[in-house]
């Protein structure tokens, strides 16, 4: 089975996100791998290592973005391709689909296209579904079982009211939830073959497609209000009275 | 030109989520600023009872398609349907409700549509005509003022973020039968079966949520059973520490959340987590219990309304968010607090 990542990077979760001037800024944090997408590279490398296969992780971004593509390969990917082009600069996830789409089409006899449930920065989770469609494949979203047939695979996805079991004839689509299983660590040997690894460039017109035109505007980001509360720390002497005190308290804030 | 509002009621096993009645509310409120209608669209099997209810939460015109194809929530068949009613009705503004199911058809419409995406949105304005949606990025650390420049604009709304109309039960019509675009032969996927839920509330629904941290697998007067090994006895705790943070959630008739140190140190199930990894909350009443606060977990509670912290550790961040802290140990804690409650809430 043939099996396309595709990846993100992202400020780190612990960056201190900040908006200046309606623009975002992140510091000197890190710029990491979505943690997401570790789910979905862990998933992917597990079935190579059952049925065989190529992984190939794809990163829509530009020159830094080939860092998250050198952890992909230190985990264990086959091979890893950095989309990057100057169009991109503005694209929504619309034309990162498209883009998406494209190069996985460009990569040839691909069975399954894996994507972490979202990316930590947009925190949009559209973009599995948005590629699949543009593939007009099936998508099937927040998968925690995967079992791969000749031609079809078998997955247990979350919805709101518990877990669906779904067949699905190949290709496919999957977006991975966090209980697919933790990711591995890269290993030593992994990651000297990843720094020594030279890494395919495709542009726009590599993939033979226009520049997707963007739809969606962000024209400013904003730090949401600050959490206007004062801390009223309850004490007595007892648990009871505590208790006693803080149920008064809750009860007057009329919520229940 | 047409000026319509479409509104996606999510519904399972032909009952219709409340947070889909939450986007009738947003959708009416946008209908009145852009003078548009709204038309409500729901699919699957047995929807006609989803269908009428839909009036008495102030629809004017509800269209439904009860179908075997649909009986389970499948992306290609719902897509194309949504699709090509939202075409034939030339809607330019389509909402659903941040759901796992709302999430996909809308990614899935845009592509169709040739429209933009802008999911999980707070809050939803007009500017000289436009939908223009804030919607929290970087777990919440900033809001995006966003908005579509063509085509059509596909929102789905964020679970409690927007106020569900009255229940008017004296509001009625008839809603009308519209047929499935794709057979079965041409869908994909098939759904096997689905396996139990657990009981409980479910997280993002709930109006209390009682979770607990690291910090439930502490308590020192607690022996576990002989012939545990070190890592089954910390868990044995941590269940045992569970239970009591269940227990009030249950009195509270609330969800029980976890921190993403609880759910990786094994104690209870990802499903259970909050944070940034996990699910984004905002309940009226949120109890954290021997949870510090790290900022992940922020993420996925901060717009709860009102925050308790019960925590050992005075300088713990989560007391800077709380409305109320107890600077105290959760064990001699939470079961007088379950009990005072109990007592309130009898009533």
């Amino acid at each position: 089975m043939n099996i396309v990542v595709c990846i993100k990077q992202v400020p780190d979760s612990a960056a201190k996100v900040v908006a200046e001037g309606g623009q975002v800024t992140w510091g000197d944090a890190p710029l990491v791998l979505n943690p997401w997408d570790e789910f979905a590279l862990e998933a992917a490398l597990v079935q190579q290592e059952a049925s065989g296969g190529d992984v190939t992780a794809i990163c829509i971004g530009n020159e830094t973005a080939k860092e998250a593509l050198k952890t992909a390969l230190a985990m264990g990917c086959s091979q890893a391709i950095l989309v990057t082009d100057p169009a991109l600069s503005e694209a929504d996830s619309q034309a990162v689909s498209h883009v998406l789409a494209a190069a996985v089409k460009k990569v040839g006899n691909v069975d399954l296209a894996l994507f972490g449930k979202q990316a930590i920065d947009s925190d949009t989770g559209v973009t599995a579904a948005q590629t699949a469609r543009c593939l007009g494949w099936p998508i099937l979203s927040s998968v925690s079982v995967i079992k791969a047939e000749p031609g079809s695979i078998h997955v247990e996805r979350s919805i709101e009211e518990g877990r669906q079991i779904v067949d699905c004839k190949l290709p496919a689509a999957i977006s991975v939830s966090k209980d697919i299983g933790e990711p591995r660590y890269p290993s030593f040997m992994g990651i000297r073959k990843a720094s020594r690894a030279t890494i395919p460039e495709w542009t726009i017109s590599d993939l033979g497609i226009d520049a997707p035109k963007a739809v969606v505007r962000w024209p400013e980001l904003i730090n949401p209000p600050a959490r206007e509360v004062t801390t009223e720390m309850i004490s007595g002497d007892s648990p009871q009275e505590i208790a006693e005190k803080l149920v008064e308290k809750i009860l007057g804030e009329k919520v229940l | 030109m047409s000026n319509k509002i479409l509104v996606y009621i999510d519904q399972y096993k032909g009952e219709a989520l409340p947070t889909s009645w939450e986007v009738l509310g947003a959708a009416q409120e946008l209908a009145a600023k852009l003078s548009s209608e709204v038309v409500a669209l729901t699919l699957g099997q047995d929807t006609q009872a989803v269908a009428t209810q839909a009036f008495k939460y102030g629809a004017k015109e509800v269209y439904y398609c009860d179908d075997q194809t649909l009986a389970d929530y499948r992306a290609e068949p719902y897509t194309s349907l949504v699709a090509k009613f939202a075409k034939e009705q030339s809607a330019n503004v389509l909402l659903f409700p941040t759901t796992t199911r709302g999430r996909e058809l809308a990614a899935m419409c845009s592509i169709d549509l040739e429209g933009g995406v802008l999911p999980d949105v707070t809050a939803l304005e007009v500017e000289n005509g436009r939908v223009i949606a804030i919607r929290p990025v970087y777990a919440g650390k900033l809001l995006c003022k966003t908005y579509c420049e063509t085509g059509p604009a596909i929102i789905t709304t964020r679970v409690r973020a927007f106020k569900k109309p009255a229940e008017d039960s004296s509001r009625s019509g008839t809603p009308v039968r519209y047929d499935p675009v794709m057979t079965e032969t041409e869908i994909q996927s098939k759904v096997a079966g689905y396996s139990q839920a657990e009981a409980g509330v479910s997280l993002t629904d709930a109006n209390v949520i009682v979770s607990g941290g690291r910090g439930v697998s502490n308590n020192p007067a607690l022996t576990p059973p002989a012939g545990l090994d070190e890592k089954a006895s910390e868990i044995w705790r941590a269940q045992e520490g569970f239970k009591l943070v269940g227990e009030l959630a249950s009195v509270l008739r609330g969800a029980v959340g976890a921190s993403r140190a609880a759910v990786d140190a094994g104690y209870v199930p990802y499903s259970h987590q909050v944070g940034q990894t996990g699910k984004v909350v905002s309940p009226d009443l949120y109890i954290a219990c021997g949870i510090s606060g790290a900022i992940q977990h922020q993420a996925g509670m901060r717009s709860s309304k009102v925050i308790v912290a019960i925590n050992k550790d005075v300088e713990a961040p989560i007391f800077k968010l709380a409305r109320f802290g107890v600077v105290g140990d959760l064990f001699t804690m939470l079961p007088p607090l379950t009990e005072a409650f109990r007592k309130k809430m009898g009533k």
